[in-house]
């Protein structure tokens, strides 16, 4: 890996594209009790750990204090943010609060998983100002659960629900997944349903998508998990949306569903609206408006760059202009905010790739905005690139 | 002139010839060590990766022989594809000797008869040299009883060597020197030399490869090439050191240069003869044939504003080939482009690669064609090479196409399967019979516009390699012709139309819309890939709409590595052609060129 010392970089003033909205803060607790067989982001086993990745990060905040100045959404993400102990999750946020500030209606989430829901961890979460839970439930039936190598029962999820709620806390989102080997549509609509029952304000629903270089990768090369065509993909997804389009959510993203416009995730939104955002921990990705960057993967030599005094980033990049405009159409089209006309034309009038793509029935134009259709968000990954210029 | 001794060598691919010549190079320290690298006779990437050579080279090695007498000997390096057999004849006819070269693990195989006829045709001395003796499977009493059960040689005194090891090395030197005859010729006769081969040097202009079979030339001289009568004055003459020397002159049994001005490379012809403007030879030297193009295809560039980029590589190109031949064309696909004539479609490849390497452009080629010949209903007759030019059907009177005589050796078992072969490319009027015991010799008619695409590649396949081709283009004969149009959503595609034989169009027309359906990317509406002759739907492949693309996954804050593959997919769609609505990628010109039949 190349370990470039980025105390020196050039600190770009934060340039949102979104007028007024402060950037948010995510942090990524590298930590699990074990690896799931289809995840391919940034975990290791060693809660060990645990102490030298906090002290890490505390190094690592202050390092951005001067240029992120106040947030509005907090994100703790991993990994597994609920393997870290009570005392070092207060410890975490006491840190972060010490260098940074915050709106007085920030957002924070913190994901977790069901098999760590104790009532204390609840009360612990409340106290510490925690105000939206992530929960991976993936699935509300044992087979599935047990094929995704979860930690956990369908019995403890609900368990883990009930307690969340009777903690106070009931901004709720559910992380579900379809398309499971063995799942049908009966149990997938069984699984929203249920998950449905616990009122949630947000649901991400998620495609099992079995990556290279992840156990399921390789077992989806060797042919033993098959690969679900097409028209069973689309109809999962279109099953998905129009079911809880009829429950009354909003299909606000490829993904996610909020039960009303304000339960949408703060967080997540600015992403997809390149509202600039800071990512501390080992693999955290950031954006200042201008440039990304992301730090190096592993805990340890994420804690031994920033033991030097370095920055423990692994590169960046300073986007183009061409590159500015292909993430803001191919994230503003995974939306149902779409884009502007004019980053859709570029600059000009709609021309007739517009019109035609209006015509196929993929997008909508409304007003000075170009926004994806259903069928828009079945093609979303392609669709970005059926724009000219 | 009893010093000089001109050979070449025949081998089939992978036998090892450019290892030995490798070998003979550094055994005479023609190049120091470390100046040295391996295919040192291979100067370009394409001989160097597919292990062929395109283009003759020629080197001449200083050697003292055991007698201790100093030797010039001249290896004149030749192409070994069919596309390029004159270019070979030429060479051949330059020589009084070949090494047959014969890998002691594989034995004889097919490919080399062609160029080993050629030889025997000349009358060459043919010394067999069997090579990679040590590897552990080699077998050199098999393959010496093959050499004389086959080729009908003595294999008695061929020379053991393994290139690689540097094996038996100086006795191919001497086997050089003892067996193949020095050249005879006349100093005192009029100059008469034979051209083999011509490159092009932008500092010197044409540098023109010769064999000096009587007289001799001069710096200051005037030479006169025979078949333009066009006269130079000669600058330079010399032979071909690593790299060329001058000398004060070339004479009768010499293989050297002469550069004397020539502009490009297609001011000359291979097998012309030079001689003296002021004291000519009687007559030229025999054997010269105009080498005329006999496949045809458009060049386009991908991004119709390259044309002038495409253009200026043409021209750079041209100037190092003088078989390929080209003058402007248009397409409403396509735009603005070329219709160039080459070779063979090996030639069509090579060009095409080059193009693609040497000169960085990219680039579309339209389905090759032959030359066909219609009379019209007003008595006129017209040549179309071009579909694009096919007469209104209204007025052909009469169409015919070219036809070869193809000769084909083949081992005795593969004879059914490559009747079959030559009867489903329309083949007439077979011969057969057996130069040597369990070795055919086949003879078809056929026509031309059934073996430039991939006559060869499947008789190769079908004889597992020992098959060996030759032909030679005879008359035109009466044909029944149409013209095949290639519809993408309803719209003409003009670059993909063939003229092809009635009976093969259907076929044909099945297999571009299969392959062309292979080949254009899905999009977000089906498309309809259809054959027609006039307005007659004879073919239809459908290419399904998408109906689903998206990853519905999480991607965290990382936007980098999707915006990274979105940005490679845009560099992809780049080198599409739009035509109508539909993207079609630079492979889907290419595949409605395969004719594959499995």
């Amino acid at each position: 890996m190349k370990m470039i010392d980025y105390n020196h970089l050039p600190v770009p003033g934060p340039r949102s594209s979104v007028i007024g909205e402060f950037p948010g803060l995510y942090i990524h607790v590298p930590f699990c009790r074990g690896k799931c067989p289809y995840c391919d982001f940034y975990s290791v086993p060693a809660l060990s750990l645990i102490d030298g990745w906090l002290a890490g990060v505390e190094q690592e905040a202050a390092q951005y204090r001067k240029q992120f100045a106040l947030f509005d959404s907090l994100y703790v993400g991993g990994g597994t943010p609920s393997v870290l102990p009570v005392e070092a999750f207060h410890r975490l946020l006491e840190a972060l609060r010490s260098r940074f500030e915050f709106a007085a209606d920030t957002e924070v989430t913190i994901e977790l998983n069901p098999e760590d829901a104790k009532a204390a961890f609840f009360k612990a979460l409340r106290s510490s100002g925690v105000n939206r839970l992530s929960f991976g439930v993936q699935s509300f039936i044992d087979g599935e659960l047990a094929f995704l190598k979860r930690r956990h029962t369908a019995r403890d999820a609900r368990v883990a629900l009930e307690k969340a709620r009777s903690a106070g806390l009931d901004n709720i989102s559910i992380d579900l997944m379809y398309l499971i080997p063995g799942q049908s549509e009966e149990s997938w609509v069984r699984t929203l349903e249920e998950a449905l029952s616990f009122e949630p304000a947000h649901l991400s629903c998620y495609q099992l998508t079995c990556e290279a270089r992840t156990p399921f990768g390789r077992m989806k090369a060797d042919g033993r998990i098959a690969v679900p065509d097409e028209e069973t993909e689309r109809r999962f997804f279109l099953l998905t949306s129009r079911f809880l389009r009829d429950h009354g959510f909003i299909h606000y993203e490829i993904s996610n569903f909020a039960r009303d416009e304000k339960s949408i995730s703060r967080h997540n939104r600015k992403y997809w609206r390149h509202v600039p955002y800071l990512g501390l921990g080992p693999a955290a990705h950031s954006f200042d408006g201008t440039m990304r960057w992301w730090n190096a993967r592993s805990v340890k030599t994420y804690c031994r760059a920033l033991a030097a005094g370095q920055r423990p980033v692994e590169d960046s990049e300073t986007l183009t202009v061409e590159q500015f405009r292909l993430e803001r159409l191919y994230l503003g089209l995974r939306t149902r905010e779409g884009v502007p006309l004019t980053d859709a034309c570029d600059g000009a009038i709609p021309v007739a790739q517009v019109a035609s793509l209006e015509k196929e029935g993929l997008i909508r134009i409304q007003g000075d905005r170009v926004l994806p259709t259903t069928e828009g968000y079945c093609v979303a990954d392609r669709l970005s690139l059926m724009f000219p210029g | 002139m009893k010093q000089i001794r001109n050979f070449s060598i025949i081998a089939h691919i992978d036998h090892g010839k450019s290892t030995l010549a490798d070998r003979l190079i550094q055994f005479v320290h023609l190049v120091d060590d470390r100046q040295f690298r391996d295919q040192i006779l291979d100067s370009m990437d394409i001989e160097r990766e597919r292990g062929i050579t395109i283009k003759s080279q020629t080197v001449c090695l200083p050697y003292q022989g055991k007698d201790g007498q100093e030797y010039e000997l001249n290896l004149i390096d030749t192409p070994g594809h069919v596309d390029f057999s004159y270019e070979v004849s030429r060479a051949l006819a330059s020589c009084e000797g070949v090494l047959l070269l014969v890998d002691a693990s594989q034995g004889v195989e097919a490919q080399t008869l062609a160029n080993l006829y050629a030889a025997m045709e000349h009358d060459l001395v043919i010394i067999p040299v069997i090579n990679k003796i040590d590897l552990p499977v080699a077998d050199v009493g098999r393959v010496k009883h093959e050499i004389e059960q086959e080729l009908g040689l003595d294999a008695e005194h061929a020379v053991l060597t393994s290139a690689k090891e540097g094996i038996g090395i100086e006795e191919t030197l001497e086997a050089i020197v003892e067996r193949i005859p020095p050249p005879v010729g006349s100093t005192d006769k009029p100059l008469s030399a034979l051209i083999f081969d011509a490159q092009y040097d932008s500092f010197r202009g044409t540098i023109v490869s010769c064999r000096v079979f009587d007289g001799a030339v001069r710096p200051g001289d005037m030479i006169r090439l025979m078949s333009t009568g066009r006269t130079y004055k000669v600058e330079e003459v010399g032979i071909f050191r690593l790299p060329r020397e001058s000398r004060p002159e070339l004479t009768a049994g010499m293989v050297g240069y002469i550069i004397a001005g020539i502009k490009t490379v297609s001011d000359t012809r291979i097998g012309d003869t030079i001689t003296l403007d002021e004291n000519p030879a009687p007559e030229p030297l025999a054997g010269f044939k105009d080498v005329k193009p006999v496949v045809f295809s458009s060049i386009y560039p991908i991004a119709a504003d390259d044309y002038l980029s495409l253009k200026d590589a043409l021209e750079k190109y041209k100037l190092n080939d003088a078989a390929l031949v080209y003058q402007k064309d248009s397409s409403a696909a396509l735009g603005q482009g070329f219709r160039c004539g080459f070779l063979g479609l090996l030639h069509l490849e090579i060009v095409q690669e080059r193009l693609e390497r040497e000169f960085d452009q990219s680039i579309i080629l339209t389905v090759p064609s032959v030359q066909y010949r219609f009379t019209l209903k007003d008595g006129s007759t017209v040549v179309v090479d071009n579909p694009q030019y096919y007469p209104d059907p209204i007025d052909i009177a009469g169409s015919e196409e070219p036809y070869i005589r193809a000769t084909i050796f083949i081992p005795e078992r593969y004879v059914g399967q490559v009747m079959k072969l030559c009867m489903d490319r329309r083949g007439v009027n077979s011969r057969m019979s057996y130069p040597a015991p369990g070795r055919v010799e086949i003879i078809f008619d056929m026509p031309l516009a059934e073996v430039v695409f991939d006559f060869y590649d499947r008789l190769k396949s079908i004889t597992q390699g020992y098959g060996s081709f030759d032909y030679e283009l005879t008359e035109y004969r009466e044909s029944d012709l149409v013209k095949l149009d290639i519809l993408v959503n309803g719209e003409r595609v003009d670059a993909l139309s063939i003229i092809v034989h009635k009976e093969r169009a259907r076929e044909r027309a099945v297999r571009v819309c299969d392959n062309l359906a292979d080949e254009i990317p899905r999009h977000q509406f089906k498309i309809a890939i259809q054959g027609a002759i006039g307005g007659k739907i004879i073919s239809r492949s459908t290419i399904s709409a998408f109906r689903k693309d998206v990853t519905a996954k999480c991607y965290g804050g990382d936007i980098t590595r999707k915006r990274k593959l979105l940005e490679k997919q845009k560099r992809g769609k780049k080198r599409m052609r739009i035509i109508g609505s539909v993207e079609i990628p630079q492979s889907a010109f290419l595949a409605a060129l395969k004719v594959d039949e499995e």
